[in-house]
């Protein structure tokens, strides 16, 4: 028997032009999947009746032959993205009950080319984290578990969206990346994501946390799927000033390309000290991989690796305090009353920000504080040149770069962490991606001794996603990773 | 160590974050840890580097300076914690 559940978005838009599934019976599936596994708490807001009226009108529009490119394809939406007349939080108390009465760009993308909406996906607070545990709704769960039954992050900060597609509960979701936050929790949950090139997807009505680094971009289980989620949300929009009016590739046409003849760096800083011996051992093969489908490898250098990370926690708190500035209990979500406007608006950010946000509020005011703005943001923005140009240099000589997507497979949720900055290295092969503005695709390549999923990562020049998708598809092909996570709910199998 | 107790105070007041007397000790000792770690930077000479605030390549475009949107006070108060006759109301602040 046909299990629905298992269909690729390529191989759904196939059986649904065919007539062998409907819109509604694929959207009526995926809404049961969503609350079986419920306890997974990937969904803060599952639209269940809205999904099935987009459906019925998919089903009407395939009827008549005309049918977009996501047609009856069900998605599911980070909680980052407005979604007008639906709840759009950014998992924060800060936004509690806020309903935007706006769209989107991408997700008006995804609408018009007939995608169907199953409901909003949890993330980190304002998508600051890297294991979708500082969310107001709580984690996320990914659907992978640990051998000894514990549950572990789906990674973050889009982990809502990346335990979600892994766990079939969503064919497709959409994700944002501004330190890796789409490429870490793809590895960690054993999907493909991308994050495209800056100013291919149009930030406008997605929460903002740092501009200068937030893209947003697509989930999905397969190379093929994801390119053709990309070809439907990306585009120039002129309500976004950084959107690129840069033409895009045919990316379902590059899924097919190869590698023959493709130059593919690797970069000797991503080695690490102490680096977990199977994520090596992964990248290895992924080298091999590529050898076999006739690239030619070639060792590059990227001298100031090491910096990106320190760069990136002055240059996205500095602009996330700037962004944030917004929140004051006047114009929406969440108010504390007070007899005085200055109290009120320092109540209202108490009680509504999280912990990491606060932190990373407060850094981010004092690295901009008159007498540090020279020396901390101004200094993060020279490094981040520096870095932009290792890989200006770098893309002279080779076509793409392959490295591992995360230092570790995914680890237990409620992992004791002293200190902040450890925190932080989870990012540490994603930052550099986001300072220079290049995409980058997190691809499953294997599994790890305790049965969890491990990802490489691929980055090419700007606006030559199709690149990434070629070698991908590579990547994906040699890989045959097929397996699944136990589907469950609230933790029980 | 850069951040005491006081600065902390003083960046809580400029962010608009009330941070209680105890929190702004344990904050003091997360933010030390924190630029004593991103203090690596002064490590690369950065002399004659001009700071990169975009990475479009290019400028932001320009349009001619004409309402294009408007009239939208039932959607602007929409999510509004208090109105008043179509304004947004906060606590008095003149006397």
């Amino acid at each position: 028997m046909l299990d629905i559940l298992e269909l690729g978005a390529v191989e759904a838009r196939a059986a649904l032009d065919s007539g062998e599934i409907s819109a509604v019976e694929l959207a009526s599936a995926y809404v049961a999947a969503a609350e079986e596994t419920a306890g997974l708490n990937n969904y803060v807001a599952l639209t269940a009746d809205h999904a099935l009226e987009m459906a019925a009108a998919s089903d009407a529009r395939i009827a008549k032959g005309e049918a977009g490119l996501l047609e009856g394809v069900p998605i599911g939406v980070k909680d980052l993205f407005c979604t007008a007349g639906y709840i759009s939080t950014a998992c924060s108390n800060i936004l509690t009950g806020f309903i935007p009465t706006y769209e989107s760009t991408v997700t008006a993308n995804l609408w018009r080319e007939g995608g169907v909406m199953l409901g909003k996906l949890n993330c980190d607070e304002f998508a600051m984290g890297s294991a979708n545990e500082t969310s107001a709704y709580g984690p996320a769960i990914n659907p992978w578990q640990a051998a000894d039954g514990a549950d572990l992050v789906p990674g973050g900060s889009s982990g809502g969206s990346a335990s979600a597609v892994a766990a079939r509960s969503a064919l497709l979701a959409t994700g944002t990346d501004t330190g890796g936050s789409i490429r870490q929790p793809a590895a960690f949950c054993g999907v493909v994501g991308l994050k495209p090139t800056y100013g291919r997807c149009s930030r406008w009505g997605i929460v903002a946390f740092a501009s200068s680094l937030d893209q947003a971009g697509p989930f999905s289980r397969n190379v093929a799927d994801n390119a053709l989620m990309m070809q439907a949300m990306a585009g120039f929009d002129p309500k976004d000033s950084t959107s690129a009016d840069v033409p895009l590739q045919d990316l379902s046409a590059a899924v097919t390309l190869g590698v023959k003849g493709m130059k593919i760096g690797i970069p000797s800083e991503y080695v690490l000290d102490g680096m977990d011996p199977e994520v090596v051992k992964i990248w290895q093969q992924g080298q091999d991989w590529l050898r076999a489908a006739g690239a030619e490898l070639v060792d590059i250098s990227l001298p100031h690796t090491k910096y990106a990370l320190p760069a990136y926690y002055i240059i996205a708190p500095a602009e996330a305090s700037s962004n944030l500035a917004r929140y004051d209990g006047v114009r929406y979500g969440k108010r504390v009353e007070s007899e005085s406007l200055d109290e009120m608006y320092a109540l209202t950010r108490a009680e509504g920000f999280g912990e990491e946000v606060q932190r990373r509020i407060m850094i981010g005011t004092y690295v901009l504080s008159a007498g540090y703005y020279d020396a901390y943001y101004l200094k993060a923005q020279r490094v981040r040149r520096l870095i932009r140009n290792d890989f200006d240099t770098a893309f002279e000589t080779v076509d793409a770069i392959l490295t591992p997507a995360t230092p570790s497979a995914a680890f237990p949720i409620g992992r004791k962490v002293d200190d902040p900055v450890t925190n932080f290295l989870n990012d540490v092969f994603t930052v550099p991606a986001n300072l220079a503005g290049l995409p980058g695709m997190a691809v499953p390549a294997g599994m790890n001794g305790d049965g969890l999923p491990l990802g490489l990562q691929l980055l090419a020049r700007p606006y030559d996603e199709a690149t990434l998708y070629a070698a991908g598809q590579v990547l994906e092909d040699a890989a045959g990773f097929t397996a699944n996570p136990i589907r469950r709910a609230g933790g029980v199998q | 160590m850069p951040v005491d107790k006081t600065t902390v105070a003083k960046i809580a007041r400029l962010a608009r974050i009330y941070i209680s007397d105890e929190r702004q000790q344990v904050l003091a000792t997360e933010l030390n840890g924190i630029l004593s770690w991103v203090d690596e930077l002064n490590e690369v000479n950065t002399d004659n580097v001009e700071p990169l605030a975009s990475v479009t390549g290019h400028s932001l475009p320009m349009r001619e300076d004409v309402v294009t949107d408007g009239d939208r006070i039932d959607e602007v108060l929409a999510n509004v914690p208090e109105t008043t006759s179509g304004f947004f109301v906060v606590p008095k602040v003149v006397e």
